[in-house]
């Protein structure tokens, strides 16, 4: 590639953590070309943020730059003067955040966010540039333009912020654009707006875009070429196709495999009384309750009805606000249902009922954040031990031994007993929930986007382990997930809920080869398939894509 | 076996000294506190009386040994009382929430608004005024902000996942609270104490000095500091070693109270 094409080129940057001399970036090279759309895939601590952020100038202070150089337009980065350096942030090179919450100010207006880069960079008049910003905010889909210029951030939602984000750094028209996980907080419909608008928006400008993402399938759908990241380490980079289709390195293969794949349908014993049967459940969230006001209740599930046989792994799935977690506290026992019912083993899982305490015993529940599940102050073999407590007719020894035999189906057995949460990461944070869920040899489990806070190939190892404990135990799961990729991997059934409702469901092979709803489409079609090839490369394919591309047009 | 951090060594030397004292001067002081000698009074810190003698004539030093005990004791009571009562509240309302948390927390608030000294005065009055009913004003007093502080940190706490995982488990709501609730609570409270420590020190002081606290003669600090105000021109060691007494024993406090806190929780060790 001839140096008067390149945009961006990096050369050896090394950063190191300045007071223990850690390298958390060492000598990455790579360069983009203008109008590019580059991907950096790589788990957490490979170094791809701090990367990215070092060619804005934006490396903390405990990072300290120790070799390489960073050349933008033909200028090095690395000494400019603070003045040139701001000139070129926001003008030319652009960085949308990943978390749309925190990214606009909440306490400014709109209109006022997107007009400061504008009035700060441009010489135009306020009349001029009100125009762009409307013109802007148009071409990103916000319905009401003029309205939203007078509106606060937290009126939009987190797909509608992320529009605005957009607008404001693309306002500028930079030559390149940043994107830090732009759209990892986004449900996956509304992820696929977003990249969808955000790839439309940077091809009409000729921006180049440097996507940085731990979903490999998000930046095999999007980017020209692809860096792979490890531990501060380039490990690969190339064509996209190509790296995917013949990956030379072993951690990218790893990272391939890891990606969720769809295995052979089980046999199912359909025959028995449902472990779990809801019946017409309603659930509404009673509205605040002051001294002297009550707001109306709103509505989360508008009659639900439900059944999982023994042995088989439902999966729920929805966006955010289809009800999918709500659905799972009821049958958990968490919320109380307004009205339907809700039966394990053909019992009514009522407090007075005598059935209750058997339901109790078998129906336990891993939850989705690992960070926040574990009691911070008890040990771990506390913490696993913990359901024991309450089991009948079980000797300490006994208890002993199940704690033994739990932690080591976890692969969490050598000393592990006696740490505590915090010295773990959150892959073996997880192993414990789950074993804490399981210890009790419960017939019936309910997980709580178990996988959603992990890394790719952790999860990829959790999936393995829950589907493993599945099969020796043979319990029953409800499987709560946003991810389809997931869902697809794990689930003998699946539930598609939207607004509280249950849209479709069907067997797993039905619903991912032939959905017959609007929505269940509309989800399939934001997520790729996966096809491995024989020498340990894949080909991503999607799903309904002449449908969506009609529908988008 | 590393040496602790220098500021817990500090603050474990001066409560050590603290302690040291008081046991002592229950039992032996250089002069009986209460003994008059107008001869010798307003004199100045020498050979023979260390920290010099008040407008009585009596030795400072026999009264700050004297006074130790009973300052201490008070105030390690009433932060006891302020902080139990404070959590029992606090926990209870903050966790079972609904009409409990709001009858409660009205009544708190209630309480809150009025100066916490004269709240005591006025259970001064209905208790009366001896030792054990400054604990008792000075507790009842202080409890509101406790249980306001605590039920703030037990309202974040229940909806962390792991209280959602221990009612899956079928723990009981009382079993929840104490094994869950209570022990995630204590970061905040060694902080509360602590600082509740010096405050109830100077209640006590106040107290005294408005003729309501501990009655004259027997010594407390509190009181040796509101004797001193008169004479401040002319015997400036009357005031200040008592306040020395009253700072040092804060300072110590404090700097135990966060290495207590560090050493509780799980996720400081080994830092």
């Amino acid at each position: 590639m001839a140096s008067s094409e390149t945009l961006l080129r990096v050369d050896d940057l090394t950063l190191e953590i300045g007071s223990t001399g850690k390298r958390v970036v060492n000598g990455v090279t790579f360069s983009v070309s203008p109008g590019e759309i580059v991907g950096i895939v790589g788990e957490s601590g490979s170094g791809k943020t701090l990367a990215a952020r070092a060619l804005m100038g934006f490396v903390p202070p405990a990072v300290r730059r120790v070799a390489g150089s960073i050349r933008f337009e033909g200028q090095e980065v690395t000494t400019m003067e603070p003045k040139q350096l701001r000139a070129m942030r926001g003008s030319r090179v652009g960085m949308v955040f990943q978390e749309p919450m925190t990214s606009l100010n909440p306490s400014m207006l709109i209109g006022r966010q997107l007009d400061e880069g504008l009035a700060l960079h441009r010489k135009l008049s306020a009349s001029e540039r009100k125009e762009l910003i409307l013109d802007m905010l148009r071409r990103v889909g916000i319905r009401d333009p003029e309205g939203a210029l007078t509106s606060y951030p937290h009126q939009f939602s987190g797909g509608m912020r992320q529009r605005i984000m957009l607008a404001s750094v693309m306002l500028l028209k930079p030559a390149l654009l940043i994107a830090d996980e732009p759209t990892t907080a986004l449900d996956a419909v509304v992820q696929r707006d977003v990249l969808e608008l955000m790839v439309d928006l940077t091809k009409a400008n000729n921006t180049a875009v440097l996507m940085i993402s731990h979903d490999l399938g998000m930046i095999a759908r999007y980017s020209d070429r692809a860096i792979v990241m490890c531990q501060g380490d380039v490990v690969e980079q190339g064509r996209t196709e190509e790296l995917l289709a013949r990956p030379k390195h072993p951690y990218t293969r790893k990272l391939l495999a890891a990606m969720p794949h769809r295995g052979p349908a089980r046999a199912l014993p359909e025959a028995g009384t449902p472990i779990v049967s809801v019946r017409d459940l309603v659930i509404d969230y009673g509205g605040r309750q002051g001294f002297f006001r009550k707001e109306a209740p709103k509505r989360a599930l508008h009659g639900i009805s439900l059944d999982v046989a023994p042995g088989q792994v439902v999966a729920v799935v929805g966006g955010s606000g289809s009800g999918k977690t709500t659905l799972g506290h009821a049958i958990a026992g968490l919320i109380k249902p307004t009205s339907g019912e809700i039966r394990f083993q053909g019992k009514p899982i009522d407090k007075s009922e005598t059935a209750y305490w058997d339901y109790r015993l078998n129906c336990q529940m891993v939850f989705q954040d690992p960070y926040s599940s574990l009691d911070p102050r008890m040990t771990i073999g506390d913490l696993v031990a913990e359901p024991l407590r309450l089991v009948p007719g079980m000797t300490a020894a006994q208890k002993a031994a199940r704690l033994q035999e739990v932690l080591a189906e976890v692969g969490l057995a050598d000393g592990f007993a006696s740490r505590y949460p915090h010295e773990l990461s959150g892959g073996q944070r997880q192993r414990i929930a789950i074993a804490r869920a399981v210890v009790r040899r419960p017939k019936f489990v309910i997980a709580d986007e178990p996988v959603s806070a992990l890394d790719v190939t952790v999860r990829a190892q959790v999936l393995e382990l829950f589907a493993e404990l599945q099969r020796k135990h043979g319990f029953s799961c409800l499987f709560i997930s946003h991810d389809l990729g997931v869902v697809e991997q794990v689930a003998d059934r699946v539930v598609v809920m939207n607004e509280g409702r249950i849209v479709e469901e069907g067997t797993r092979d039905a619903i991912f080869d032939r959905p017959q709803h609007a929505y269940t489409r509309k989800l399939l079609s934001a997520v790729p398939g996966l096809e491995t090839a024989p020498d340990g490369g894949v080909r991503l394919f999607w799903r309904l894509v002449d449908e969506t591309e009609a529908a988008l047009a | 076996m590393k040496l602790p951090a220098p500021n817990a060594l500090l603050g474990g030397l001066l409560i050590g000294v603290l302690l040291l004292v008081a046991l002592t001067g229950a039992v032996w002081t250089p002069y009986d506190p209460l003994q008059l000698s107008f001869r010798a009074k307003l004199a100045a810190p020498s050979a023979m009386h260390w920290l010099g003698t008040d407008e009585f004539g009596r030795d400072v030093l026999s009264r700050l040994m004297a006074g130790a005990a009973t300052s201490v004791w008070i105030s390690l009571l009433t932060v006891t009382l302020a902080v139990t009562l404070g959590t029992v509240i606090g926990v209870f309302s903050g966790y079972l929430r609904g009409w409990f948390d709001r009858i409660v927390m009205a009544f708190n608030d209630a309480l809150l608004a009025f100066p916490g000294i004269l709240l005591a005065l006025g259970l001064l009055a209905v208790v009366g005024a001896n030792k054990y009913g400054i604990i008792v004003a000075l507790g009842i007093a202080y409890a509101p902000s406790v249980a306001r502080i605590v039920r703030g940190t037990v309202l974040s706490l229940r909806e962390r996942e792991y209280i959602a995982a221990s009612r899956v488990m079928g723990n009981s709501e009382g079993f929840t609270m104490a094994r869950h609730i209570l022990p995630n609570c204590i970061a905040p409270l060694t902080v509360l104490a602590t600082s509740m420590f010096g405050y109830v020190l100077l209640a006590e002081s106040a107290l005294s000095f408005l003729g309501l606290g501990v009655p004259p003669p027997a010594p407390t600090w509190g009181n040796m500091l509101a004797g001193s105000r008169p004479y401040i021109g002319q015997a400036v060691w009357l005031g200040i070693f008592p306040g020395l007494c009253i700072s040092l024993t804060l300072l110590g406090i404090n700097l135990l109270g966060d290495a207590v806190r560090d050493k509780l929780d799980p996720r400081m060790r080994g830092m």
